[in-house]
């Protein structure tokens, strides 16, 4: 029996409107989007322009810094839009899908004879590279790196987060396949991080070769981040991969299958009539699985969870890496004498409001700040929701005055802006901590690029 | 509140960009914000925010504090009536204490926020509310007869050379309240020592009655009393009168158990740091304990024994909430128990060894404030180096 780490810090935010365990179908929807803003400093370079044709698995758009990486329809139809944002940005690439799609054929060898000269260009052309993730930064993966180890976390605390042991049954067999070929991308090992919570019934377990690690706590234990950092801290010149479970499936259907197969689980949670688990596709828009939106509800949709998340429009489009979406009210209104108010229903880490009272409460938080941004001025605070041995503040002010040296003596590398969600969350000077990591990485990203 | 916000609604566009009053949006905006949590939404990062902000924090010290305050506006009353002999009731004893008191929480919150706005209005920026507490703070720490215009000038002095100097609440260097009572005790010490100061109006009345003494106990150790007495030589303190508080020192800081429950209200909120408050009072303990020991027979202070030691003079309310002031206090967990521990050891040592100056809290803090960046720097080095073992086992 594996020992179980349990990680102390941390904080759940028990929020309303977590998702039934039910699964529904949704009809294949009319269009589908692929969004080059879901790339960390991803500079697409287009390969279709509107009313041109493509099958699911053709490329829309490749990166210009690595022409091999390419990004794939997860649909077959015509090319309906190119949108473009700020300084004509391409943000949407939007596809009009066929009623049947129609998939390219691919050769793919069986998983067992499978090399890593030959998966790589595989999952290159494919489209599906882009779901392995590298660490530091976590940016796109190199194809040409061998990584140290890959890591997959294997359950998410985040709040409202799906549920991948449930999520993760339906597909047990292509996840399976998935880490098989994960497995031979590097010659270190690859990890799992399961829940001690949900280990029983889990579908993640009796995979060969694979190192198990179970961890308990709260959220941020489920980032993988935290997990890495427990388990084999990343020091500099270090470099690992990461990757969702549900993304693993993905890959691990591609060897089945030979073609291109997007379609994945989502979860529809927070203020919503029905949270629950929604079967659709990659990029999916968000009005096909979510009809409830009005042009008179003041919500907000978020594509992920609401630390990490990323606030989409009522026409937007489910983000690449997301296995979620969000609903929360917006906070656009002021609240008379709140910062005496005894607070009954206001969720706080700290016990300054009288909700300690009710410890178990469900709530429904929307997006105001409650307070404006002041400089740093309470300490302690932050460590007590990272559980890594990094001090968060000396990292945010080596980040504010660009010392490179200091920020990778402090752990630059070993962090990424998720992992101090929760610091941004209670942080009672309202500091954007979140943009600061990433300021910091992009910092160090370009001095040793 | 409907009417509030009418006004501002109203009046709040000749404040803004192009507005006739350009310039005092900032200052405009301090007093919406105090009405008003204000309506701005989340652009970037988290979508949802703790409850909490600056000021609820700062509105939770201050909570803390009223216990003592309010035990020390009781005490000064009370001390006052036993000075001229009258009998009276607590609300007696209260409201003469509330009506001297009040005065210097007036004087001190109007100039200390008068030189905070004055500061909004140039540097452009909303109010700090870190000026709440420390406005607060000081009438806390000084004797009740102190004049109002050496507080006025030291509340300047303190904000403005130890805090918007620095550049406002966050980058001090040391606790701006501290700093206004060292001013206070450097620049004017026949105010700030002695035997009269302490009780209110007992260097002038011609009513006090005969055998009365003003002295702190500290101030009573220092000059060869052994036991401590409250005003009358026969009214002896016991460790349990310490605790509670009812004898001469500065407004807020003689009762234990008044700063006590401030401190658990600290302590449950979670804004003031538990490894500072218990390792003062550890530090302070271990080297009354080590005097004890070492103690020459008849050296007073010495002898004293360690609990008297934490009970009596200014250390607990330094220790709860002086020491606690997270902007000059070390920023790293481990920095903070032996910041703390240095300051509880080195109040007892100024305190025991410098017979000059029986008070050493305050001092051992200043001295603290100024060296935990110091400390901050050797406990952040050593997780520097642990992390470059690491690299370096790998690579060789």
């Amino acid at each position: 029996m594996l020992k179980v780490k349990r990680i102390k810090k941390g904080l759940t935010i028990n929020l309303k409107g977590k998702p039934e365990r039910i699964f529904h179908q949704l009809p294949m929807p009319q269009k589908v989007a692929l969004k080059p803003t879901d790339f960390l400093g991803l500079i697409p370079k287009l390969v279709v322009q509107e009313g041109d044709k493509v099958l699911a698995g053709s490329p829309l758009f490749y990166d210009k810094n690595n022409s091999d990486i390419v990004f794939t329809s997860p649909v077959s139809g015509v090319i309906e839009s190119i949108i473009r944002g700020e300084r004509r940005r391409i943000t949407e690439v939007v596809v009009t899908a066929d009623e049947q799609i129609s998939y390219e054929k691919f050769e793919t060898p069986s998983v067992e004879n499978a090399t890593r000269e030959q998966i790589i260009p595989l999952l290159l052309k494919s489209g599906l590279w882009p779901f392995i993730k590298q660490r530091p930064y976590a940016c796109l993966a190199n194809p040409n790196d061998i990584p140290k180890e890959i890591f997959i976390s294997a359950f998410d605390t985040a709040p409202l987060a799906p549920d991948y042991t449930f999520l993760i049954n339906e597909y047990k067999s292509d996840f399976v396949r998935g880490v098989a070929i994960l497995q031979k991308l590097t010659t270190g090992k690859t990890h799992i991080s399961l829940y001690d919570e949900t280990r029983a019934n889990s579908p993640f377990k009796n995979i060969p070769d694979v190192e198990y690690h179970y961890f308990s706590g709260k959220h941020p234990v489920g980032n993988v981040g935290i997990q890495i950092h427990h388990i084999s801290p990343i020091n500099k010149g270090d470099i690992v991969w990461t990757i969702n479970p549900q993304d693993v499936v993905l890959i691990g259907r591609f060897f089945e299958k030979s073609i291109v197969d997007l379609r994945k689980i989502v979860a529809l949670t927070g203020n919503v009539k029905t949270p629950a688990y929604y079967k659709t596709i990659l990029g999916a828009p968000i009005t096909s699985v979510f009809s409830e939106f009005s042009e008179t509800s003041n919500d907000r949709i978020i594509s992920g969870n609401v630390l990490t998340g990323t606030k989409i429009e009522p026409n937007g489009y489910l983000g690449f890496y997301d296995s979620q979406i969000t609903i929360i009210e917006e906070g656009n209104h002021p609240e008379f004498l709140g910062w005496i108010a005894p607070g009954f229903n206001k969720f706080s880490f700290s016990r300054t409001f009288f909700s300690w009272l009710q410890p178990d409460k469900e709530y429904k938080l929307h997006t105001n700040t409650h307070g404006g941004e002041r400089p740093f001025v309470f300490t302690g605070l932050y460590e007590k929701v990272l559980p890594m041995n990094i001090y968060p503040i000396q990292l945010l002010k080596a980040i504010i005055v660009n010392d490179i040296d200091q920020m990778e003596q402090l752990g630059i590398y070993e962090v990424i802006e998720e992992d101090f969600a929760l610091c941004e969350f209670i942080c009672p000077s309202k500091i954007e901590i979140q943009s600061l990591i990433r300021q910091g990485l992009d910092t160090i990203k370009q001095e040793f690029s | 509140m409907k009417i509030i916000r009418n006004l501002i609604d109203k009046t709040k566009p000749q404040f803004e960009k192009g507005g006739k009053y350009e310039k005092w949006l900032p200052i405009y905006e301090s007093f919406e914000t105090f009405f008003f949590v204000p309506a701005t939404i989340t652009k970037k990062g988290s979508h949802i925010r703790d409850a909490i902000d600056m000021k609820r924090s700062m509105i939770i010290v201050i909570i803390a504090l009223l216990p003592a305050l309010i035990f020390g506006m009781w005490n000064i009353g009370d001390l006052y009536f036993l000075s001229i002999g009258e009998q009276s009731t607590i609300m007696d004893s209260f409201f003469h204490g509330f009506l001297k008191v009040l005065p210097l929480i007036v004087v001190s919150y109007g100039v200390g926020l008068g030189v905070e706005f004055i500061f909004v209005y140039i540097r452009g920026h909303e109010i700090n509310e870190g000026f709440l507490v420390t406005g607060m703070l000081i009438p806390l720490i000084v004797p009740i007869d102190i004049p109002l215009w050496m507080l006025g000038v030291a509340t300047a002095f303190a904000v403005l050379i130890g805090k918007e100097a620095f550049g406002g609440t966050g980058m001090n260097i040391v606790n701006p309240a501290l700093l206004a009572r060292a001013f206070l005790f450097f620049a004017y010490p026949s105010k700030m020592s002695g035997d009269t100061v302490w009780i209110n109006g007992l260097a002038n009345n011609p009513n006090i009655v005969d055998g009365f003494t003003g002295e702190t106990l500290l101030g009573q150790k220092a000059n060869g009393i052994s036991e401590g007495y409250s005003c009358f030589v026969d009214n002896k303190l016991s460790l349990f009168d310490m605790f509670i508080g009812n004898y001469a020192g500065c407004v807020g800081e003689t009762s234990t158990l008044a700063i006590l429950i401030g401190a658990f209200i600290l302590l449950f909120t979670g804004i003031a740091s538990f490894r500072i408050m218990f390792s003062v009072f550890t530090g302070g303990f271990l080297m009354a304990l080590l005097f004890n020991s070492i103690a020459p027979a008849g050296n007073i202070l010495l002898e004293t024994s360690a609990i008297e030691h934490v009970l009596i003079g200014g250390f607990a309310f330094g220790a709860v909430f002086m020491a606690t002031d997270p902007v000059t206090a070390a920023q790293t967990n481990k920095g903070k128990w032996i910041y703390g521990f240095l300051i509880g050891a080195f109040a007892i040592l100024v305190r025991c060894v410098n017979p000059a100056y029986p008070e050493g809290m305050m001092l051992a803090i200043l001295l603290l404030n100024v060296f935990s960046p110091l400390i901050d720097h050797y406990v952040v080095k050593a997780n520097i180096n642990a992390r470059l073992k690491r690299t370096n086992l790998k690579t060789t």
